[in-house]
């Protein structure tokens, strides 16, 4: 520890700590932006200069370790001077038409403008216009170059989480500026719409498309059955921009709000969660015992980022990937055939909205493979979960008020394994459950897998050299070798030391985002820089732990689709609905 | 009344003088990988800046080309206006009054053909082709990319064994490059901005000097393949090293007697002792390289013969032989070439001078030497005739400097015409041709042309020829290696086409060049060699970098080396130059600004921690 003052109060910090961190320690906070702990450490806005005694220059609170003896003063009027001119440089660059922009209440930059009393500008405007502001809006990731402040921090995502480096720095000195790595488009590249440059971004500088309009348009026809479906994730985090907590923002009081917003049908992913367990765990088992895994092991398919980056970066590894469908795409899959059947339909009147915690969802409802042969998609449209609490929001819908609703029968049961699918882990916890029933003939005890569970952060990161966790679980007596994973570099770390022989495993699921799809591209942003995704997953853990159900071949819908239309998992029905070809469409590039 | 008037300067004049000296530096200090078009339109600015507004040409049209090039950087113009740029520019060039308009609208041109493809770029794309690739410019422009803020922060931190071992990831010769390395590392040192360049060479040889034993390297486990390096000189010698740390089993064939090329063989000890030549070759072959020497291809053992005994082989014979001036009386007794000279000097037989008058022909680094070491040897006056200026010569400023304080009588402008002999066939003079300095050629250097005089008849006993070494290709030639104007010709990584499994690198393949560059290039051949033996190894580094504190000190003058007093340079063989005091180093070492850590480099890095 080294002592100093800050202020004048005495401080004592770890060595090696930032004075911007001992400074938050000691309850002291000095404006940042673009300071993202040990991922963008860069000190490039400089908004946190402060004092230290003997130096001559203002020195960056950030990236400035402690020192015994330091005197820091961060209150100075020449330290607010210095941090609220170059405040008033970085709006200069900044559209800051804050009424238009979906991070409006949640800009980092907006709160530090506010917070500095920011109300005129004296420097001229200098925004990119023309091609160096040019997007297409119809991508499901949108970048307004217009509200970029090159804090670097989507770069450093990308690079540093998801090793995708997607984002780099184009053109020197005063046109320095972001932009899609080498001179491509962004759908040119291997981007895989986790969405996590937009989680991070401190200002509106990305987004999801909004697909809000789509959707209001079809609930306002009255041709059409608007049909909704809502994924595990939601439900953990969707409060968070309402204020409410977990335990009030539950998924039947969204249930609730969605059909007074004029839904017609309301129904839970968690469904299609536990069909997925049944289809992908019987295709486990089958490749299982044929021997399939003597070279590599069978992957998750549930997560589109994941299967867009496997695609782009060890495409040899894509007929290991399982067959099933994703859980939304299956939902998809059911809603505009036994469904629409059912309530005397056709698909093209059927309007089917997902609601996901993700960006890369937009994406994969719109693969030539997850639509009919006459291009009807089973999903029509996503919306994140950030988008839904927009759409509540303008149909005036108070969640204080709307008071909590069933889902709707015939595909309204779930189970704790169909909701473990948002938390790292989960899909292999759950499949992992029912191998066993299938195995055995007996229920497994519902905690007997939790190791591949990341519960704390403890768990997360995993060791450096070998950035996943694992598992030699018994199954009915046959060892399965498990490995799980989430976030994109860590992925590549496994897949590696897969293709090299490095390590051999039966089963991995990998999930794009870090901690799973309750830290996915698509969820609340709250301008904080506090990472949610573990917290977010033991909601759902504790969801699992309080459910009647904890199996997913126990799901009495799911048991009465099968008696009456489907036969058994891995039936011809099942294959022709439920599966897809992961190579009836390709990365860009490739 | 007064009629005229001691001019003095304004005091904002003065203030601006000072301004065009720091950008001067600051333009010097430019990094790698700046965008061109950005560069152009801000050169073409300050020289819009210039005109005196006389002229429509000059005074509109460079506004015009700024605001063209403006708009290619904006991404606001489509492709027809690089030909309204090219107009525009050669109307001015050809219709400018004077220097100010002409040469600025020159400039524009230059760009436009040099480097279109940005230009291109920028329009069609909206993007700039150019990037900086490695930040830290010293790093970069290094030909090893030797770590450089990382060994001055070891240094500043008293780890001078550590200091050396990081500088040894990518080169192992780094007592020599303390001594008689070029430094191109200075050129771009961010620290001109400030005041000048750090002295980056003086740090190292400092480093060097007070490292102490250095431990033996820790090499990978053994492969099994065999790798042989023709020529002990820093290139082979680098590539035997780090090829030996992979954990293939190396052995260096060499001509002469003692490993070192050029080093122990061209460079005089007054430059570079030979214990400080040798402290690196002992760690080099600690590695545990074999040698085979005074073996020469071609004589003692053909090239087929070694590539079938080998898994690979790597071939970096230098550029030991001579090139001949072609004039009457070359042949004559007295006329000998400068690395004759030296090697013999090299070798300990030193010629004996004393007394004679001797004359150099050249002026490259090896001139300097031949001048330097007849001064030691004994002669009575020494004179080094050259064609050009003395500014043109491509000897290093400081080395031009050193010879003329010994007493080294420089004559310029002096082409070669004929070595007059007398009766017994011996040299009794030099003739030299004056020349009048001309036209500025293509690659900006001036050229000169014969000069309206009589030839100059220079009296001497010895003539030494120092105009350039050719490399003896022939044995390799034999072996089937193809060689384009003298030199062996291989790709980039060093391999040779079509040889199966020979690399080649160093002087024999670019021409006689630096150590600095022959390390690089046996670098370059090591990892090559690697691949091509089916492995990929790493060389690394264990030594932690000492983070920096807040160092930006205050401007500073740059320590230069210092020589020692020579009273009687006749048979004087002793180091010329001191090395850095203790208080000397670590000022030095504070004017780092620790490019690695702070600006770009705390964003991207740019130390290449391993290869």
């Amino acid at each position: 520890m080294v002592n100093l003052t800050i202020n004048k109060i005495p401080v004592s910090a770890p060595e090696n700590m930032s004075i911007l961190e001992a400074a938050e320690q000691a309850g002291i906070s000095i404006p940042h932006l673009c300071y993202l702990k040990e991922i963008n450490e860069i000190g490039a806005c400089r908004l946190c200069s402060v004092e230290v005694k003997g130096e001559d220059a203002l020195v960056p609170a950030c990236i400035t370790r402690v020192q015994e003896g330091m005197e820091v003063v961060t209150n100075s009027p020449r330290v607010r001077g210095a941090c609220r001119t170059n405040l008033a440089l970085i709006m200069s660059q900044h559209n800051g038409h804050c009424t238009s922009c979906v991070r409006s209440g949640t800009c980092q930059l907006q709160q530090l403008a506010e917070d500095f009393n920011l109300i005129e500008n004296p420097f001229y405007e200098d925004l990119p216009a023309g091609k160096l502001n040019w997007w297409n809006q119809e991508f499901p990731l949108i970048r307004d170059a217009a509200r970029c402040i090159k804090c670097m921090r989507c770069i450093q995502v990308c690079d540093k989480i998801q090793s995708m480096k997607v984002w780099d720095l184009m053109a020197t000195g005063g046109r320095t500026r972001v932009d899609v790595a080498g001179s491509i488009s962004i759908e040119e590249s291997d981007c895989t719409l986790c969405g996590q440059c937009i989680t991070h971004c401190p200002t509106g500088a990305l987004r999801e498309r909004s697909d809000i309009d789509a959707v209001q348009r079809a609930i306002d026809d009255p041709d059409v059955v608007t049909v909704v479906q809502i994924a595990p994730a939601v439900r953990t985090a969707w409060g968070e921009y309402l204020g409410l907590s977990p335990e009030k923002a539950t998924v039947n009081l969204m249930a609730g709000a969605l059909r007074e917003l004029g839904f017609d049908y309301v129904f839970d992913t968690s469904f299609t969660a536990d069909l997925t367990i049944m289809e992908e765990g019987y295709e486990f088992l089958h490749r299982f015992q044929w021997g399939d895994m003597e070279k590599y092991p069978m992957f998750t398919s549930c997560c589109p980022g994941w299967v867009r980056f496997l695609k782009a970066k060890f495409p040899e590894l894509t007929d290991r990937l399982s067959t099933a469908k994703s859980p939304q795409q299956m939902f998809g899959a059911v809603i505009k055939n036994q469904f629409a059947d059912r309530i005397g339909k056709p698909r093209t009147k059927i309007c089917s909205v997902s609601i996901m915690p993700c960006t890369a969802k937009k994406a994969e409802c719109a693969l030539p493979t997850m639509r009919d042969e006459g291009g009807n998609p089973d999903v029509d449209y996503v919306l994140t979960t950030r988008e839904v609490v927009r759409l509540m929001k303008r149909g005036g819908v108070n969640a204080e008020r709307v008071a909590e609703s069933d889902f709707d029968a015939v595909m309204g049961d779930y189970t704790g394994a169909g909701v473990i699918f948002g938390a790292t882990g989960g899909v292999m916890e759950a499949a992992l459950r029912t191998a066993a029933y299938v195995l055995t003939g007996e229920n497994p005890a519902p905690d007997a897998f939790r190791a591949v569970r990341a519960e704390g952060p403890a768990d997360m990161p995993w060791r450096e050299d070998r950035p996943w966790r694992e598992a030699v679980v018994e199954v009915g007596g046959v060892k399965v070798r498990a490995a799980v994973t989430s976030g994109l570099r860590n992925a590549e770390a496994l897949c590696s030391a897969i293709v090299s022989g490095a390590v051999k495993y039966d089963f991995v699921e990998v999930m794009a985002c870090p901690g799973g799809c309750s830290g996915g591209g698509g969820q609340p942003i709250l301008g904080d820089d506090v990472e949610r995704a573990l917290p977010r997953g033991g909601v759902l853990y504790d969801i699992d732990r309080n459910m009647e159900v904890r199996y997913s071949h126990e799901n009495k819908d799911v048991q009465k689709l099968y008696e009456e239309s489907l036969g058994e998992p891995n039936s011809l029905l099942a294959e022709a609905l439920l599966h897809t070809d992961h190579f009836g469409w390709d990365m860009p590039g490739r | 009344m007064n009629r005229l008037m001691i001019e003095a300067p304004q005091k904002g004049q003065k203030v601006l003088e000072s301004l065009y000296a720091d950008m001067q530096r600051r333009i010097g200090a430019s990094p790698l990988g700046l965008c061109p078009v950005d560069m152009s339109l801000n050169f073409l600015r300050m020289c819009h800046a210039q005109t005196c507004g006389k002229c429509v040409p000059c005074r509109i049209g460079l506004q015009q080309l700024a605001k063209m090039l403006e708009g290619v950087l904006d991404g606001t113009q489509e492709e027809e206006v690089l030909d309204r740029i090219e107009v525009t520019a050669r109307t001015i060039v050809d219709t400018a009054d004077c220097a100010i308009g002409k040469e600025a609208a020159q400039l524009v041109l230059r760009g436009l053909q040099g480097f279109r493809d940005d230009y291109i770029s920028h329009i069609r794309y909206g993007r700039c082709s150019y990037g900086l690739e490695l930040s830290i410019p010293c790093t970069a422009v290094c030909p090893a990319h030797v770590d450089v803020p990382g060994y001055i922060a070891l240094v500043k931190a008293g780890r001078n064994e550590d200091a050396v071992s990081l500088i040894r990831k990518d080169n192992p010769f780094v007592s020599v490059c303390g001594y008689v390395c070029e430094h191109p590392c200075e050129s771009r040192c961010r620290r001109m901005i400030v005041d000048d360049a750090v002295n980056i060479c003086g740090i190292k040889r400092y480093a060097s000097d007070h490292a102490g034993e250095t431990p033996a390297p820790v090499c990978e486990a053994s492969t099994g393949k065999t790798v042989a390096v023709i020529g002990g000189g820093p290139g082979g010698l680098t590539a035997a090293y780090y090829l030996a740390r992979m954990g293939h089993r190396v052995t260096v064939y060499d001509a002469r007697r003692k490993l070192g090329g050029m080093l122990q063989y061209g460079i005089p000890p007054y430059r570079l002792p030979k214990d400080i030549l040798q402290r690196d070759i002992e760690h080099i072959l600690s590695a545990g390289i074999e040698t085979r020497m005074k073996v020469e291809v071609g004589t003692d053992i053909t090239l087929d013969e070694i590539k079938s005994k080998y898994d690979a082989v790597y071939v970096s014979i230098g550029a030991h032989d001579d090139r001949k001036l072609g004039i009457e009386g070359e042949n004559g007794e007295g006329v000998v070439s400068a690395v004759e000279m030296l090697r013999d000097v090299g070798k300990g037989r030193n010629p004996d001078m004393k007394g004679k008058r001797v004359v150099i022909v050249g002026g490259g680094n090896v001139a300097m030497d031949a001048a330097r070491t007849s001064l030691r040897l004994g002669a009575s006056r020494v004179t080094l005739v050259y064609r050009r200026r003395v500014m043109d010569m491509t000897a290093l400023e400081e080395e031009i400097m050193e010879a003329q304080a010994e007493g080294v009588e420089m004559r310029t402008l002096m082409a070669p015409d004929h070595v007059e002999l007398d009766r017994e066939g011996c040299v009794a003079a030099f003739w030299a041709q004056p020349q009048i300095i001309s036209n500025v050629g293509s690659d900006g250097r001036a050229s000169v042309r014969k000069a309206d005089a009589e030839p100059v008849r220079i009296p001497c006993d010895e003539v030494i020829v120092a105009i350039g070494q050719s490399i003896r290709t022939k044995p390799f030639e034999e072996g089937g290696m193809r060689t384009v104007r003298g030199r062996i010709s291989a790709e980039q990584s060093s391999f040779v086409p079509g040889s199966g499994n020979v690399f080649a690198g160093g002087d024999a393949v670019s021409g006689p060049a630096t150590v600095i560059l022959a390390v690089a290039a046996g670098k370059v051949a090591a990892s090559n060699i690697d691949a091509f033996l089916g492995y990929s190894h790493v060389i690394r580094s264990d030594v932690q970098v000492p983070e920096p504190f807040l160092n930006y000190t205050p401007a500073c003058g740059r320590v230069n080396p210092s020589g020692r007093e020579i009273e009687h340079i006749s048979g004087d063989f002793a180091l010329v130059t001191k090395g850095m005091t203790r208080e000397e180093a670590m000022q030095e070492c504070s004017r780092c600004l620790r490019c690695d850590h702070f600006g770009y480099g705390m964003f991207r890095g740019g130390r290449c921690e391993t290869w």
